[in-house]
Formats: C-alpha cells, structure tokens, sequence
C-alpha cells in the first residue's frame, strides 16, 4: 500500500514537473500576435495585396532573425517574435468588419495592421475603436478617416491621397508642363472621387483658370474604356489625370495608347508604379507617375532601403513597389512603438494602451524616407514623395524612370488641424517646400 | 456631325460584343426556359481560354493571325464541350422541377466557374493584347479607333445573321423553333427534345465564351469579370424580350448607344441611363420589345 503510495505520489510530482516543464519554455516563447489583412484575391490582390503580403513576409522573417539593418536589429519586437495571422482583404467592409471582430476576439491577435480599401478602413476603424483594440491602417487614400471622426486607438502609419494629388501639381508645375485644359478619369468610389476632387482643386490653385473638360468616372472594374477613350482624344486637354490603378489602369493604358491620347494629351497618373513591371513597353513614354511614396524605383539609397530592394528582389523575383514599401513602413513603425512602450514599462510586452501612447506623434525611418504621426492629434502620417516621368529600356526591358523628383512632406501634406480640402483651396498655406 | 457619329460608332463597337453574350443567353432562356446566371462566367472562361492561347502563339513567335484564329477555334472546342457537359451531367436531372431550382443550380455553377477560374488563371490581372493590333489603326470622325473594335462590329452582325438564318431558314432550326414554341407537340412529332437542349445549351455557352474570346485581346483579365457581364446581358435580354434574337439585337443597340451617348454628354447617368430603358420598356411592354404575348395553356 505504502510503495503504492509513494509510487502514486512519484507519478503525480513527475507529471506536476513534466507540465511545469511544457509551461516553462511556452512561456518563454511568447510572441506578438500581429493580425495583418491585405488582398490575396479580387482586383486588388495583384498590384497591392500580394506584394504587401510579401512586404510582410520579408519584414517578419527579418525581424525574428535579427537580420534588420539599424534601428530595428532587435529581434522580433523588442526581443518577443512577431506572429503574423494573415486574413483576405477582399469581400466587401461588411466583411471586413467581421474579420477584424474575429481577430481581435477569436484569434486574441495584439494589434491588426493592414487594409488597402478605402471602403474597407472607413468601416473597420470605428469597430477598433468600440473594442478599444489597436489598428494601424497602412495603405488606404482616403483623408475621411480622421477629418469625418477621431480615433485614439486607430493610426495611419501612410500620408493620404491629398499628397499624391498637390505633388503631382507640384511636379507638373516644376517641369513647366502646359495646362490649360484638363480631362480626368477616375474610379466611382472614395479613392477615385476623393483623388479627382484634390486633383482639380490643387490645379485651380497652381493653375488658375485651369478648364476642366471631359470629367469620367466609371465604375470600379468597369475594364472596357473605349468609350471614354474617345471622350477624351475628343476633349483634346493639354493633360489628362487620372487615379485609376491595377488592372483597370492596364487596361485603360492599353487601350489609349492605340487610340493616340498620349500622343494628344500628357498623361498623369497619381498612383502607378505599381503596373510598370507588368505593362513594359506598353507603357507610353513620358508619362508622368507617382508611387505614394518615395518608394521602388524612385527610393532613395540608404541602407534600410538597400535592405529592402535587394531582400525584397532576392526572395521574390521582383522589386518593390508601393504596397510592400507601405506595409513594411507599417510594421517598422510598430515595432518602434511597441520598443518604446518596453523602454517605458521595463521591458514587458506593453498593454494596449501603452502602444497607443507610444504611437502617437511618433516619428520613425524606413527605406522610403521619414515617416511623421503628425495629423490627426498624432494618429496620422506624414511623408516625402517622388514623381518621375517613364521611359522604357529595351536593353534591361523594364520601365526606367527618369526626371525625378522629391517634395518634403511639409509640402505636399495639410498642417495640423485642417481639412485636407480647405486646405488646397486656401492656396495650401503654409506648405514648407524649400 | 462628328460628335454625333463618334457616339453612334462607340455605341457600335459596345453593342457589337455585347449582343453576341445576349444572344446565347436568349437563346438558351428560349429553348430550355433557364434564366442563366452562370452565363457570365462562360464569358470569362472565354476570355481566359484566348489569353493563354494566344500568349502560348506569342511565345512560339507565331504571328498575331495565327493567335487570333488559334484562340477562336480553341475556345469553340472547350466552350462546347463544357455546355455540353455541364447540360448533360447536371441540368438534365432538373428538368420538370420549378424554375427557381433550375435558377439556383446555375447560381451554384457560376460560383464554381468563379473559383475554378481562379484555381486554374490565379487572381492576378492577365492580358494578350497581340491581336489587337492586327488591324492597325484607322482615322474616323477626327479620331483614332482600333482596327479590332471596328473589326466586331461586322463579326458579331455576322454571328447574329448566322443564327437568325440557322433558327428560321433550316430544318434544324425549325425543330429548335418548334420545342421553344411548344415542346410536348414537337415531342409527340418525334423531334428528340433533350437533343435539342443539349444543343442549344452547348451554343449558349458558346456565344458566351466567343464574346469573351473576342474582347479578351484589349481587356485586362482578373476576377470578377463575369458579374459585370451577366447584368448588362440581363438588361439587354429583358429590353429586348427573353428568347427573342432580334430583341438582343435591338436591345444591345440601345444600351451601346445609351451608355456612349451618356459617356459623352453625361458621365454621371452612364449606369443609370441603362436601367433607366430597362424600366421604361417594362413599363410599356413587360415581355420585352420584341416578345409576343403569348396564352397560356392550361
């Protein structure tokens, strides 16, 4: 009885040991559960959602090897491993804000970062924010996000659409392009229509007397512009602007350059990096592009963006674009917030609170330049970025990009506590472009 | 005059395609009464089938003619194939239950194409625009148009003639004509009426996947390309009457030339003039503009 005693009470310390044994190292292995949503399928997923995600994937594995170049050489986030549970962006916000419930309360992620819809942030931030969870939006155009409401728990770790369209205008009127007349097209939703009306109203002030002629907007995927393209040869402006992007803009790219608009009008395109590596020679010469950014083939040499460009390049056959350069900026940002709430609780993974202070008005470095929480009370970014005008090389057969040049953010993004709108058509007070 | 004849030959150039989608939707709601939904994803698998022949041809440096030709005929043969298929492995054993089952079956199918699609091509938008510059390009009106477009416009009239005289001056298409008039006579006369829907089912989706083929050289091919198809046929098919020829051709003009006149003079109303036509007609004639009002047998 008494050895079945002691051997009953042996059984019961070694599996007491044994768990402890499970738990200790479970501990010790703790990670950052990072929920991120980007588009694997739909329209998007080709120019925007899959080389975010691989932007992610990259950024991820270099973070838990330490392999960052300075300031982010520390593994993971502040020594605890990132633990990313990546989730389709496409299906529509109602969707989304389901997603993003589950996230939160079903899968316990920490922080969700992600979201390239226009649409899909504007549903998902207030869901955030009724949760008290944190949310780092870190692509969509849209300034609605913080002048229709304030968030505390919400960030954009990106500048909105307002600087892609003033510094095109910048650009355009820097490299004496003739404006008179101007026709426009753009999607029928929040980044088209938003984009259009920063576009003409930046325009009316750097150009005044501008006429806008033919002015479009189809519907998103609408995939057919012959009839526009006609319209528009028919307007014969001195430019034609337009915020189309992925594969409505191939296809509108393909279709007008047969039918000579860019023969009769300079094209801009306020977002279109992105399709220069499949479009090749399809792309007209001279075109003026942006990128949202200082990103891929107009980022600057330094050696976070060395880091980048060559890793990014090496692990997926091509290089970045906009979307990889805004997710990574996205999650360098957070781990700078994350670190920095550690320096203050003494190292202990932060709460969420103790993130969102960390986050708020911070400032951090990423391959595309400096990026600055600076609207919003803090909760919104702003950032350089480049134009360029295209010009294919036969011998490397890809689009180069030639005249570039960069705007400091001050000059191309709202001050504080202004609208984005009011701003522009305030005459863009106090922009700082020196 | 050539703001007006810009217009109309936008319109053209929109119709052209799109009666030759209508057509095989009409003519497979004529002959089997099945409204259906999957219809646009026959369109799609078109144009996918055309992009990866011809970019198989462009990759052998075989001229454009030949991709053009090739991505036709293969498109033909797999289109075929698959309505003949999906006809006799599924439809058929619906037949004689409500129509709403038969509507849901064929939803069931364009949710499948959707993913098939997908499984097969990827998500990723994809393009072979070589045959588009097969015609070069030519000067009208002040304006510079694509050889191709103009191209469909005598293509589509050609495949709507051919059908029209198929359906009206041969034996085959009297028998057809026969089963949509009355399908228990024409099976007490001996005509073989399940032939015929397997036939007429497999040349439905044919003119879907043949719409596809040719539109496939100057789009840009991703996911979601069939939805926007099926509702613009479903407009032109209803303005025009469910299984009538001659209303998807009236019915395609309309909308070819509503939404290009609309593009031009008024951006803004470019969707909603269309169902603004659609609502008008079915005020005025419920079955359509070209359908008869027919009694029903009891």
């Amino acid at each position: 009885m008494n050895r079945f005693r002691r051997a009953n009470r042996a059984a019961i310390l070694a599996s007491v040991a044994a768990s402890f044994a499970l738990v200790a190292p479970a501990a010790a292995q703790e990670t950052f559960k990072l929920g991120i949503v980007t588009f694997l399928s739909g329209p998007a997923a080709d120019s925007f959602g899959v080389p975010a995600r691989n932007g992610a994937q990259f950024v991820i594995d270099q973070l838990n090897k330490g392999a960052a170049p300075s300031p982010y050489e520390k593994v993971g986030f502040g020594g605890i491993k990132v633990e990313p549970v990546i989730i389709d962006e496409n299906g529509g916000a109602t969707k989304q804000v389901q997603e993003l419930r589950n996230l939160y309360q079903r899968d316990n992620v920490d922080v969700v970062l992600g979201y390239i819809g226009s649409g899909d942030c504007l549903a998902v931030a207030p869901i955030a924010e009724e949760l008290k969870k944190m949310l780092v939006l870190m692509d969509c155009g849209t300034p609605r996000i913080f002048e229709d409401a304030k968030y505390n728990y919400v960030f954009r770790t990106a500048a909105h659409a307002t600087m892609d369209n003033v510094g095109l205008i910048r650009y355009m009127k820097a490299k004496n392009i003739k404006m008179t007349t101007l026709s426009a097209i753009n999607q029928d939703y929040a980044w088209g229509q938003d984009s259009r009306a920063d576009f003409v109203a930046a325009a009316e002030q750097l150009y005044p007397g501008v006429k806008l002629q033919t002015d479009l907007l189809p519907k998103f995927g609408a995939g057919q512009y012959g009839t526009e393209i006609s319209a528009l040869v028919g307007a014969g402006s001195d430019v034609v602007y337009s915020s189309l992007w992925g594969g409505d803009l191939q296809a509108f790219v393909l279709q007008s350059a047969p039918r000579g608009l860019p023969k009769r009008s300079q094209l801009v395109f306020s977002a279109a990096d992105h399709v220069l590596p499949p479009l090749g020679d399809k792309m007209p010469d001279g075109t003026i592009i942006g990128a949202r950014g200082a990103y891929g083939l107009m980022s600057q040499k330094s050696p976070l963006n060395d880091w980048l460009f060559k890793g990014y390049e090496a692990a997926n056959g091509v290089y970045p674009v906009q979307a990889s350069y805004r997710m990574t900026q996205a999650i360098l940002g957070l781990k700078a917030a994350v670190e920095k709430a550690m320096a203050k609780n003494g190292g202990k993974k932060p709460s969420t609170d103790e993130m969102v202070a960390a986050m708020t008005g911070l400032e951090w470095q990423t391959p595309g330049g400096l990026i600055q929480m600076k609207l919003a009370d803090g909760h919104q970014a702003i950032q350089p970025i480049a134009f360029s005008r295209t010009k294919y090389n036969p011998d490397l057969k890809r689009v180069d990009l030639v005249d570039i040049q960069y705007f400091a953010a001050e000059c191309v993004n709202p001050p504080p506590g202004v609208k984005a709108i009011d701003w522009i058509k305030g005459g863009m007070q106090g922009a700082k472009c020196d | 005059m050539n703001f007006f004849l810009t217009i109309v030959l936008d319109g053209l150039i929109q119709a052209s395609w799109l009666f030759v989608v209508a057509l095989g939707l009409t003519l497979v709601f004529g002959v089997l009464k099945i409204l259906n939904i999957a219809h646009g994803s026959f369109y799609a698998l078109g144009a996918y089938i055309a992009a990866t022949v011809v970019t198989m041809v462009a990759a052998r440096s075989l001229p454009p003619s030949v991709g053009f030709v090739a991505m036709l005929l293969a498109v033909a043969m797999i289109a075929s194939a698959v309505g003949w298929l999906l006809e006799r492995g599924l439809l058929k054993m619906f037949y004689g239950r409500d129509e709403v089952v038969l509507l849901l079956v064929t939803y069931a199918v364009f949710l499948i194409m959707e993913d098939v699609t997908k499984l097969i091509w990827g998500v990723n938008p994809i393009y072979a625009t070589q045959p588009y510059e097969l015609f070069g390009n030519l000067e009208f009106a002040g304006l510079y148009y694509v050889g191709y477009d103009l191209v469909l416009i005598p293509i589509s009239a050609a495949i709507g003639f051919a059908i029209w005289f198929g359906l009206n001056r041969t034996v085959i298409g009297k028998i057809v004509l026969a089963v949509i008039h009355n399908e228990e006579m024409s099976l007490s006369m001996g005509v073989r009426v399940n032939r015929v829907y397997a036939i007429a089912f497999a040349f439905g989706v044919l003119l879907a996947a043949l719409a596809g083929a040719l539109t496939a050289p100057k789009i840009s091919m991703q996911p979601g390309l069939s939805s926007d198809v099926i509702i613009l046929s479903f407009a032109i098919v209803v303005i025009g009457g469910l299984g009538s020829v001659e209303g998807a051709a009236v019915g395609a003009l309309l909308v070819g030339l509503a939404r290009a006149a609309s593009v031009h003079l008024m951006p803004q109303a470019e969707l909603f003039v269309i169902y603004l036509i659609m609502a008008v007609v079915l005020m005025f004639r419920p079955e359509g503009l070209f359908k008869r009002e027919t009694a029903r047998r009891i």
